[in-house]
């Protein structure tokens, strides 16, 4: 399958690879897909108390649009609110790595894992809060 | 060492040089008709396509007057499944196979079942009109079966027992090392069963059947044995006689010979008849009409011989590489798994999992190797191998496959260069993979309840 520049370049260096602590109150992990079905997505995002998303790492195991959707994400994430990036959406993604239709779920996953790291991020907060009072 | 590398000779082989060059007379000035009888350039084009035959027949014990030039493996697969059922409705229209044959021979089943299915579709409506006494709509027909009840009515059953043109299929499960298992053969087989195709080796995992065995219950128990012969001819020994196959596809391209040609063996002594599934000029001995393709059937000729004469060194050299890469993979990687039986497996076959690094992204980090990927993920259906979760393996390591092919040309250089890339290429996507990283802490995966999508 031809893929686009864009999905080599986040395929071969694709940026903030790792992991962060996911017991951290400020870190929200996202974890999406299914090994089964070929991908499985982790996004860890590291948000201020203000809602700031300061940090973005990842870890994908699936294929090379998986790897650059994933990869494509942390970079877009960092330094925007919580709420702008719950605006990002897996068209933006798709268009912006020229994804073949094959390839869309990739992009869906991106966004669920975004969805779902703000999600937990939010949990957690909740849970603190609650105990707090 | 040039690159790329290739390294997937079960889809298709180089051809071998010293073939094009028998096959370029053929093409340039004896071009003949080899059913012309009436001058020089058929007589020319008949005797080299003898020859072929001749050369074809003798790599597999045949006789030259069983070789049927198709136009390749899938052709005759579809030759010797549609001929059959054919020419022997009267006799029975029961098939057995593997769940992991090649799609030649299971669409072809699955068309042949829908025949007979739409058969019975249409008797149903005809019978159910004769007991409304009126024309009764395919609409009607479920609400009417039912009033009816048509699996005790006589007259049904006779008809539905009449030959349809299609058939009924058995697809059998294969033991964990990809083998079929000849108690489960025999107990499918039925008074119905005409035919039982299964093939020689595996295109996936080239894990080789007993062939030997098969052939003598078939014979056994009267039922004729086709054998998809494609990827272990010329690779491991295969003998009609000693293996008792009544039918066997062939083709050339995956000899080192060129594409678009092939052979059906249909035997002769017990005679096996077949139904053609093309009609014409009556070539072939009416099985397969169509002007032969002279210089793709010279070509074919002196690959089958090549392959016969060099078989045992060439096995024995490819065996010693396709280890080396398994050693050197294996040995350099933690949880890695072979895919199929070791001990039954073609000498060129490695179709290895690489758990938690995905098939395709691993292809794509190793772009200058042609490799296959176990998982279908490159095509347009993103479902894991069949054959593969055929044999039990957990999806994820379906998705995890990559399946190497080695062949004639492949050498020692190019398996230590594939061997250090994919070691490398693999340790990179582990280190991106959460699955990984998940197992390395010891994490069940299976505990995980995960979001299918």
């Amino acid at each position: 399958m031809a893929y686009s520049d864009k999905v080599i370049d986040h395929y071969e260096n694709p940026r903030n690879v790792g992991t962060m602590d996911k017991e951290d109150p400020n870190v929200g992990t996202g974890l999406v897909g299914a090994p089964a079905c070929g991908d499985v997505m982790r996004l860890q995002l590291k948000i201020s108390d203000d809602g700031l998303i300061e940090d973005a790492r990842f870890k994908t195991f699936g294929c090379g649009s998986a790897i650059a959707s994933s990869s494509l994400v942390t970079e877009w994430v960092k330094g925007k609110t919580v709420d702008q990036a719950m605006t990002i959406s897996n068209k933006d993604v798709a268009r912006e790595l020229a994804l073949p239709p094959v390839k869309i779920h990739c992009s869906v996953l991106a966004e669920d894992a975004i969805k779902a790291a703000i999600e937990d991020f939010k949990k957690k907060r909740a849970a603190r809060k609650a105990q707090a009072s | 060492m040039k690159l790329p590398i290739y390294m997937d000779n079960h889809a298709t082989t180089p051809m071998d040089p010293r073939v094009l060059d028998v096959m370029l007379p053929y093409l340039r000035e004896d071009f003949g008709n080899a059913a012309s009888r009436n001058h020089v350039f058929g007589w020319k084009a008949e005797a080299a396509v003898k020859k072929a035959r001749q050369q074809v027949a003798e790599l597999i014990g045949a006789t030259d007057q069983e070789i049927v030039f198709t136009s390749g493996a899938t052709e005759s697969d579809n030759l010797a499944i549609k001929g059959v059922v054919e020419y022997y409705k009267s006799k029975g229209d029961h098939i057995i196979t593997l769940k992991t044959e090649h799609k030649a021979i299971l669409d072809t089943c699955k068309r042949l079942e829908r025949v007979r299915q739409e058969r019975l579709d249409e008797l149903k409506l005809l019978r159910l009109g004769q007991l409304a006494g009126r024309d009764v709509s395919p609409e009607e027909v479920a609400e009417l079966a039912a009033k009816h009840d048509l699996d005790n009515d006589e007259t049904y059953k006779k008809w539905a027992e009449m030959p349809t043109g299609g058939a009924r299929v058995t697809y059998l499960d294969v033991e964990k090392d990809g083998r079929v298992n000849l108690e489960k053969l025999e107990e499918a087989m039925t008074p119905k069963t005409v035919l039982v195709s299964i093939m020689f080796a595996n295109n996936e995992i080239g894990v080789v059947q007993p062939v030997a065995e098969i052939g003598a219950l078939c014979r056994k128990k009267g039922v004729l044995f086709h054998c998809d012969a494609v990827q272990g001819i010329g690779k491991v020994p295969f003998d009609v006689e000693a293996m008792k196959v009544d039918l066997a596809s062939i083709t050339s391209h995956k000899m080192y010979g060129p594409k678009g040609i092939g052979a059906l063996y249909v035997r002769r002594k017990p005679r096996v008849r077949i139904a053609p599934i093309i009609d014409g000029g009556g070539h072939e001995r009416g099985m397969r009409s169509g002007t032969l393709n002279v210089a793709a059937i010279v070509g074919f000729g002196h690959a089958a011989q090549l392959a016969r004469e060099e078989l045992a060194d060439e096995a024995a050299r490819i065996l010693r590489l396709r280890e080396k890469l398994r050693k050197g993979l294996t040995d350099a990687l933690d949880m890695t798994i072979i895919n199929g039986s070791m001990e039954h497996r073609l000498p060129g076959n490695l179709n290895i999992s690489f758990a938690h690094a995905e098939g395709e992204s691993l292809m794509m980090g190793i772009k200058d190797v042609a490799v296959s990927s176990g998982s279908a993920c490159t095509s347009a259906s993103l479902e894991p191998s069949y054959v593969l979760r055929a044999l039990g393996v957990d999806e994820e390591l379906a998705h995890s496959s990559i399946r190497f092919g080695l062949g004639r040309f492949t050498t020692e250089e190019e398996v230590d260069y594939v061997v250090q890339l994919v070691v490398d290429k693999v340790r990179k996507l582990r280190d991106m993979s959460p699955l990984y990283e998940m197992a390395k802490e010891g994490i069940d995966l299976k505990s995980i309840e995960w979001t299918a999508h």
